[in-house]
């Protein structure tokens, strides 16, 4: 089912949920909604669910405009955080529920409930009360209540995030999977943009109620439209430099008093025709520890996470994210030299924000 | 939990008090002593000495405060009780009033306000709270002055006046529906209790799990059948409970508001006739040793209730069991 979003907004009182959203999703899409805490992902949701009216805006499933269609009307499923299973009922029951709602006839609700636990891995489950269960099986349960009745539309609000990271990991595979097997329309809250680069078809990118980018993970990591989402998307995230960019004799320079570094023309010459310092944006995994850098500076910390190190280069009064080889065992103190691969380098106009390379 | 329970279990330093477990224990028994020491002192020690006056023929003709001189007179008070042509009747009537006012009041109106004030705006809701607490923060012989203002005969009588103001015949009420009177006066005070109790449950029921239901498909209506109603199961328990034994015993309204009357026991409980019997100076003569036999009784049947209650209520089911930790 498409699921269209024009000028939504959600205003409790004086405190803005989400204001003037606009986002067309396609029939059988997953897309992520991504953003910080308190930035309106919840509040979007549960308008979509139908829990909360919107204050302005149309919301349609397909053609219907949903606006103020119940909840029970709009055959969504919908899978909770804190799993939101019903603690006096047993996993079958909690299961079983929506399809006792609908009136299904028992024999079919047990046909239903049995086989969607199968999918799920929790057929031996069904008489246990949530209660007994862990985390990770809680939450199967959740997924299981929210696909049994065969929704449209899928709704998952942070659904991971209560688990532990290996739990994480596989839930991750298997939410994904289902998705695409089931091919229901999704939408996928969380702040986690590893979540959200590896599940979504495309992500929204939001932030203090607005919409800051709605595109794929591909592009939105390649071509960041502002700085917000080139800082937001990407672990260990984006290093962020102000620097002047210069033209000379048709080559390129982002300098300030510490650096110098050539840009190639595509990249280099919308911030050279730029009135004023702007923001350079790369990120870690462009800058190398190299013996033939150009850039000189001292290490300031060696974070080491296991496969590789990240590492806090200090360049005059610059300071420099980077992943390095663990086999080179770099430490504090450690005076390097930098090669930057000025490929993949951004540029923002450091008042609007807004990326100086793509509209 | 059974962790936590663990590790203060092994905290306990027996090893420099020794292996009493008393001892071990001092601090708790430390902490627990002011609460006990009330509940001796105002509770246990009254009901000994009450038990005690059941057996005795203390009244105003042979009163003396020297418990050692007081007449033992076995179960003879009892004996009496069972013959008292009228403690049928003040018995049926209790159960009357406590069953009728409990189940239309205490618990079914107080639901009623509670899932209704929490379904809308929280500051509506909240006003209408505010009223249903005003009876019962006022004070009795106010509240019953009010009633008895508003049931007067005519012309005093507002409701009368109303009445007449309608062309309607006028009536005097508290002789002619007493009932109606004992228990809509009572009921009005009974309400705040479970609405306290009840709202406060509703409210803390997880945002997301009354989302899930509707999400899942419920209405308003369902959700309140299917997932609130289970979910505030222990503290109805709790209240039908408490307000059962609290109807049992109290009877200020009912003496402000009829005494017992009109005629003979029309509306009197048997709490009333309790006080009646002890304290009040009835028939110019107070009989504390006949009262107290009313007493006790009403205690062993509030205990039988309240166990019952329990029973009814598969009060072990309400205790989660634990936890199977596993994938
Ligand atoms: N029911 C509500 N009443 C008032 N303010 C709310 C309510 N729900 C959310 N908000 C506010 O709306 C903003 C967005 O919240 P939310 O959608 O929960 O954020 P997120 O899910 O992205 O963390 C926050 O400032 C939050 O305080
Ligand atoms: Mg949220």
């Amino acid at each position: 089912m498409k699921v269209t979003i024009d000028n939504l907004s959600k205003k409790f009182g004086d405190v803005v949920g989400v204001e003037n959203l606009t986002l067309h999703i396609e029939d059988g899409e997953f897309v992520a909604f991504l953003g910080p805490s308190g930035c309106g992902k919840t509040t979007t949701l549960l308008t979509l669910a139908g829990i909360y009216k919107p204050t302005d805006g149309v919301i349609r499933f397909g053609e219907r405009i949903v606006n103020t269609v119940q909840p029970k009307d709009r055959n969504i499923g919908m899978v909770f955080q804190s799993y939101a299973l019903y603690p006096h009922m047993t996993v079958f029951q909690n299961i079983a529920y929506p399809l006792k709602l609908k009136k299904v006839s028992k024999a079919d609700q047990h046909d239903r409930v049995r086989q969607v636990a199968n999918v799920m891995g929790i057929g031996e489950l069904l008489d246990r009360r949530p209660g007994q269960l862990s985390g990770g099986q809680q939450q199967r349960v959740a997924l299981g209540r929210a696909l049994v009745k065969e929704p449209d539309v899928l709704l998952f609000d942070e659904p991971l995030s209560n688990l532990d990271a290996r739990l994480r990991l596989t839930m991750r595979g298997e939410i994904k999977h289902l998705q695409k097997d089931l091919g229901i329309t999704s939408i996928y809250v969380t702040h986690d943009q590893v979540e959200a680069m590896t599940m979504a078809d495309r992500i929204a990118v939001m932030s203090g109620g607005h919409l800051q980018a709605f595109d794929s993970p591909d592009e939105l990591y390649d071509r960041p439209k502002t700085q917000f989402v080139a800082g937001f998307v990407g672990n260990p995230p984006m290093n962020f430099v102000d620097v002047s960019v210069q033209a000379s004799n048709g080559r390129f320079f982002a300098e300030t008093e510490s650096l110098r570094l050539e840009v190639q023309k595509a990249r280099g010459a919308p911030p050279a025709s730029h009135d004023g310092p702007v923001v350079m944006g790369i990120r870690p995994e462009d800058i190398q520890i190299a013996s033939n850098g150009l850039v000189s500076g001292e290490i300031f910390v060696v974070e080491p996470l296991g496969r590789e190190d990240l590492i806090d280069v200090r360049v005059g009064r610059h300071s420099f994210l980077l992943l390095a080889d663990t086999e080179n065992r770099h430490q504090a103190g450690e005076r390097v030299s930098l090669a930057f691969d000025m490929e993949q380098v951004q540029f923002f106009d450091p008042e609007t924000e807004k990326s100086l390379l793509w509209q | 939990m059974s962790e936590q329970a663990k590790t203060s279990d092994s905290s306990v330093p027996r090893g420099i008090l020794g292996s009493n477990a008393l001892k071990s224990y001092l601090g708790a028994y430390g902490f627990m002593a002011p609460a006990g020491i009330l509940v001796i002192v105002f509770f246990l020690i009254p009901v000994a000495i009450v038990l005690y006056l059941s057996v005795t023929n203390l009244a105003s003709s042979n009163f003396t405060s020297d418990l050692a001189k007081m007449e033992f007179v076995g179960l003879k008070n009892y004996q009496t009780l069972l013959n008292d042509q009228f403690a049928r009747k003040i018995f049926f009537n209790t159960i009357f009033y406590v069953l009728v006012t409990l189940s239309i009041f205490n618990v079914s109106l107080a639901l009623i306000v509670s899932l209704l004030t929490t379904h809308i705006d929280r500051n509506a809701g909240f006003v209408f709270r505010a009223l249903w607490i005003l009876p019962r923060i006022t004070s009795p012989v106010v509240y019953i002055l009010i009633w008895k203002r508003m049931t007067a005969e005519a012309p005093f009588g507002i409701i009368n006046q109303f009445n007449e103001a309608f062309g309607q015949p006028t009536y005097n009420y508290l002789a002619t529906n007493p009932w109606v009177f004992v228990v809509v006066v009572n009921g009005f005070i009974g309400v705040s209790f479970g609405m306290i109790i009840f709202t406060s449950a509703i409210e803390s029921i997880p945002k997301d799990l009354l989302n899930a239901s509707l999400v899942d498909g419920s209405s308003k209506l369902q959700r309140i059948r299917y997932v609130i109603m289970p979910l505030i199961r222990w503290p109805l328990l709790f209240v039908v409970t408490y307000q059962t034994l609290s109807l049992l015993t109290s009877f200020v309204e009912i003496q402000l508001l009829t005494d017992g009357g009109p005629g003979l026991y029309r509306t009197e409980v048997w709490s009333l006739t309790a006080y009646h019997r002890a304290l009040s100076n009835y028939f110019g003569n107070a009989q504390w040793g006949y009262g107290s036999a009313f007493a006790v009784l009403l205690v062993m049947i509030g205990v039988v209730l309240a166990v019952i209650y329990m029973r009814v209520f598969r009060f072990d089911e309400l205790i989660a069991e634990p936890r199977v930790e596993a994938l």
